[in-house]
């Protein structure tokens, strides 16, 4: 028989203010093996861990019992205290009384009923609790980014710098990301590339760190500590420890009709390219949808002009597999399509176009060498007009756009009418706006500035349609504060259209089992307190494939990120989690059904001797688990005909005594 | 027949796995979305935890619903577990449908840990409809009653 | 009846959710009867929402709206505001002798070009 202490947390108000906490700990204490019951302000104080630690030594408690927030939010603290006062951690149940019932029910009455219930429910569970002794696995010492843009650049700098292997997977044949097609940046006008390629340079030189350019990751297993990560390296027909970068090829291929989506498809390629002067890897890729060799096996020029004898038209996609104690995804964010927002007259005129693409039209890199030039007949724009919300904060039943604030675009909108009106003061600059949001450091007043010391105008009012007009864009918008429907002839339109997470999000997402919101941004653990981990152990998320962000914000996650990594890396162990399955070998009759379900496959056979009556041996094939492997999931307790298999901690007569508390009316 | 009704009140245990529907109730507490407290959750690692032997149980000792939630089909902590559950429960469905019970009485539901308001109506809408059908007689056991 | 009783009359009839306005201006930017109305789509929304239908009743607003959706089509929202024009519309005709358009007046409007279509459907819209 277990000695139980019941302990109720009133959380301030928070419980105690719809649950009558006495009343709770008073019913609770007339359960069988009850000896103990009281309440606390706040159990999770230091103060309240005290009472229960006295408590263990004084009552010499074999269980308890906590009534009070999530185990997702302190299991793991009232654990702690157990061990503390030692009592093995998993004779620990707690009774979810805040956000299962003083948070959802209004009425004290019924709340009061359920928590005792609850409370109940987690006395009969313990009552069947056994001390759990949790295994041990080694932690492998590397570290995989997804996504080589500024987030993960510097997530695996600052994980190199602690002196551990990264490795760099990106898509791309260059890393830098959506930041190397920046022209400037807010709030301080940096140029973008004067402060990212130095950074694309020292990780390519740092010896820690690997980079997997043109790849994407194909398969992962494994668990935290021991991941295993299998990671395609498409075939980019040029070696890349041979090409020097000269870009010769690039220069003598015949083939130049090729959208360059550098520059959002504003110019064109050749069909061998390197996507960026700076590009790092510095290696040509061959576009196999536009190369003639590879299509029809005619040219061959390329491999003509390369004096290095890098061009290797014969390559074929490439499959690595590493282990890795980490994995931090950092694939970061698109700008939406325009294509359901036709109002706008994206699709009618090239001289509608997206901020991104406004942003290659002023960087002295892109196809205009940085002159504001119309991409339609390359005049001069005079008349800009720029769109904000252009698919945010969209209504979810209006099915286009998004329900979120993008974030960023009222910033980089105050930042290209204000470069726009400094280098072409002739020219007119409005801004269509619902709200301004600024807010961050020194960002409000770069917007004031816009508006007061550029003369950029802006109206409050939202842009009702674009028509193209001869060589102008008719604009008709509203003014909500003069009360007046404008219409203007512009030459340019610039649309600040929402931004999405990358597309390779979602069945990374599947292959990590990490979770994802119904926007496709990753899931954090907390969003307060634990915002760079996925709820996955192991998996931690840096930059926008969380939720849109700024540079300075996407840095300070990355190197969040990376500490949350070093800090897991550092480890030799990892402690693992004991709720694990086991078979019970007496009854397994060795039929595999669990091996079958098992998605770990951490379940294996094997023949094993036993006794029988009359000094008789038997041969039985029996099922055993390996609890480093297994994750705890249970499918294999359900699928055992015979009820050999039980999991630790959520056994099948632990949950049926829940099942009887809760029914025990 | 309404003054009946809000004087019954159904018992219905929720299964809900750690990492979606848990979570999912978690929020929706933090929200403040009511949902009636005739519903009383138990956590499972994962939906495929749930032993139809845990259904039948609960109705055999009395519950009037049971209503199971895991992570949306694909996005399952442990990979596969809710594909299991469906199956399993596709099958317990037709059996408690051969024995008579109500369809509505069982439920299986998708929620996902950023879908609080969804718990919330879920629940808010089962006990409804369990209300609405009172209490479960077919397959309690009176032998079970204290 | 009162501006409450009003607005709940006129939310009712329409079955908009006007708490969802966001206050853009898109609806407005995009009517192409800017010109001709004297209220206009973001105003009935918010004037709804405050309760001020008297003024939108009294209003041609109402009459000279063309029923065209531009305002619902580009509603980033969904609020709907055309929907409740028309609300207010049916409230202003449905009253006892409130027609807007009478049969008697229609022979004087007529030429050989009139489409019975446009007859239809100004009835409709016009008239209980």
């Amino acid at each position: 028989m277990q000695r139980i202490g019941v302990f109720v947390c009133w959380c301030g108000s928070n419980i105690a203010g719809t649950v009558d906490v006495h009343a709770v700990a008073e019913a609770l204490k007339n359960e069988s093996g009850v000896v103990f019951s009281t309440d606390y302000q706040y159990m999770c104080s230091q103060a309240g861990q005290d009472i229960i630690k006295n408590a263990i030594a004084e009552h010499k408690l074999t269980g308890i019992v906590v009534c009070s927030c999530s185990p997702r939010m302190h299991e793991a603290t009232f654990r702690k205290t157990a061990a503390a006062a030692g009592l093995n951690p998993y004779m620990v149940e707690i009774a979810n009384i805040r956000e299962q019932c003083s948070w959802v029910h209004k009425d004290m009455l019924s709340g009061t009923e359920k928590a005792v219930i609850l409370g109940r429910a987690a006395i009969a569970k313990v009552h069947l609790n056994a001390p759990l002794i949790p295994g041990q696995s080694p932690v492998a010492k590397r570290a995989l980014v997804i996504g080589g843009g500024i987030a993960g650049i510097q997530t695996a700098l600052d994980i190199a710098d602690a002196g551990f292997p990264v490795d760099i997977v990106e898509t791309k044949p260059t890393i830098g990301g959506k930041m190397a097609q920046l022209d400037k940046t807010f709030p301080t006008l940096d140029c973008a590339a004067c402060i990212l390629t130095p950074k694309m340079v020292d990780a390519a030189q740092n010896e820690l760190i690997k980079i997997y350019s043109y790849s994407e990751v194909s398969q992962v297993s494994g668990y935290v500590g021991n991941f295993d990560v299998t990671i395609k390296r498409r075939a980019r027909f040029v070696k890349e420890d041979l090409c020097t970068g000269c870009g010769l090829c690039t220069e003598k291929c015949p083939q130049k009709k090729v959208p360059n989506e550098f520059n959002l498809g504003m110019d064109t390629r050749r069909a061998i390219y390197i996507p960026f002067a700076q590009a790092v890897p510095k290696v040509a890729t061959i576009d196999p949808d536009y190369c003639t060799m590879l299509k029809t096996g005619k040219c061959g020029i390329c491999s003509k002009v390369c004096t290095a004898g890098a061009i290797d038209y014969t390559a074929k996609d490439e499959f690595i597999t590493e282990k890795y104690g980490a994995i931090v995804v950092a694939t970061g964010y698109n700008p939406i399509s325009m294509e359901k927002f036709d109002e706008f007259a994206y699709s009618q005129s090239k001289d509608v176009i997206t901020s991104l693409e406004f942003e290659r039209l002023t960087n002295a890199a892109g196809p205009t060498a940085g002159k504001l030039l119309r991409p339609s007949d390359g005049e001069h724009p005079h008349k800009i007009v720029f769109v904000q919300c252009v698919g945010s904060r969209c209504d979810s039943c209006a099915e286009k756009g998004k329900e979120y604030c993008s974030k960023i675009c009222c910033m980089y909108t105050a930042k290209h009418a204000m470069l726009t009106r400094d280098k072409y003061p002739d020219t007119e600059v409005y801004v269509f706006y619902i709200d301004v949001r600024t807010p961050g450091k020194a960002f409000d007043e770069f917007y004031r500035r816009a508006v007061e010391e550029y003369g950029v105008h802006y109206v409050k009012g939202m842009v009702g349609k674009v028509v193209p007009q001869g060589k102008k864009l008719m604009v008709q918008a509203s003014d909500l504060i003069d009360g007046k429907q404008l219409h203007i002839d512009a030459d340019l339109v610039v649309l600040a259209a929402a931004i999405e997470p990358d597309k390779s999000a979602r069945p990374l997402a599947t292959m990590l089992t990490a979770s994802m919101d119904t926007n496709d941004f990753f899931t954090e653990a907390h969003p307060k307190l634990r915002p760079v981990e996925s709820p996955t152990a192991g998996v931690f998320l840096s930059g926008a494939c969380q939720g849109p962000k700024d540079i300075p914000e996407t840095v300070s996650q990355a190197s969040a990120a990376a500490a949350k990594v070093i800090g897991l890396l550092c480890k030799d162990h990892l402690t693992g989690n004991p709720c694990v399955a086991s078979a019970n070998e007496m009854l397994c009759s060795g039929c595999s059904q669990c091996a079958n379900v098992c998605p770990y496959g951490a379940i294996t056979y094997s023949e094993k001797e036993f006794r029988m009556p009359n000094r008789t041996t038997l041969m039985r094939r029996v099922a055993s688990v390996n609890p480093a492997v297994c994750q705890g999931c249970g499918a294999c307790t359900v699928a055992c005909p015979s009820g050999a298999m039980d999991l630790n901690g959520f056994k099948n007569n632990q949950i049926m005594a829940e099942v009887d508390a809760i029914c025990r009316n | 027949m309404s003054e009946l009704n809000q004087e019954y009140k159904p018992l219905i245990v929720a299964f809900c796995c750690n990492w979606c529907s848990y979570a999912g109730a978690d929020l929706a507490g933090s929200n403040r979305l009511a949902y009636p407290a005739d519903v009383k959750i138990i956590r499972v690692p994962c939906s495929c935890r749930v032993n139809p032997m845990f259904i039948l149980r609960a109705f055999q000792r009395g519950a009037d619903g049971v209503i199971l939630c895991g992570c949306h089909p694909g996005d399952c902590h442990y990979t596969t577990g809710n594909y299991y559950t469906r199956r399993r429960m596709s099958m317990l469905f037709s059996m408690l449908d051969y024995l008579g019970i109500e369809r509505e009485r069982t439920r299986v539901e998708w929620v996902s840990a950023a879908e609080g308001a969804k718990f919330a109506s879920t629940m808010n809408d089962f006990a409804k409809k369990v209300a609405s059908l009172g209490p479960n007689k077919r397959l309690e056991d009176l032998r079970c009653k204290p | 009846m009162t501006n409450e009783q009003l607005k709940q009359e006129i939310l009712r009839i329409s079955n908009v959710n006007v708490t969802k306005c966001m206050k853009c201006g898109k609806c407005t930017a995009s009517c192409p009867a800017y010109d001709e109305m004297e209220y206009h789509p973001h105003q009935f929304v918010s004037m709804v929402n405050n309760g001020d239908i008297q003024p939108l009743l009294n209003s041609d607003s109402i009459y000279r709206c063309l029923s065209c959706f531009a305002c619902m089509e580009r509603c980033p929202r969904g609020v709907e505001p055309a929907k409740l024009v028309e609300a207010v519309r049916l409230m202003a005709v449905r009253k006892q002798g409130a027609n807007r358009m009478k049969a008697e007046d229609v022979p004087c409007m007529l030429d050989e070009n009139t489409p019975g279509q446009l007859l239809v459907s100004a009835f409709r819209k016009y008239s209980k």
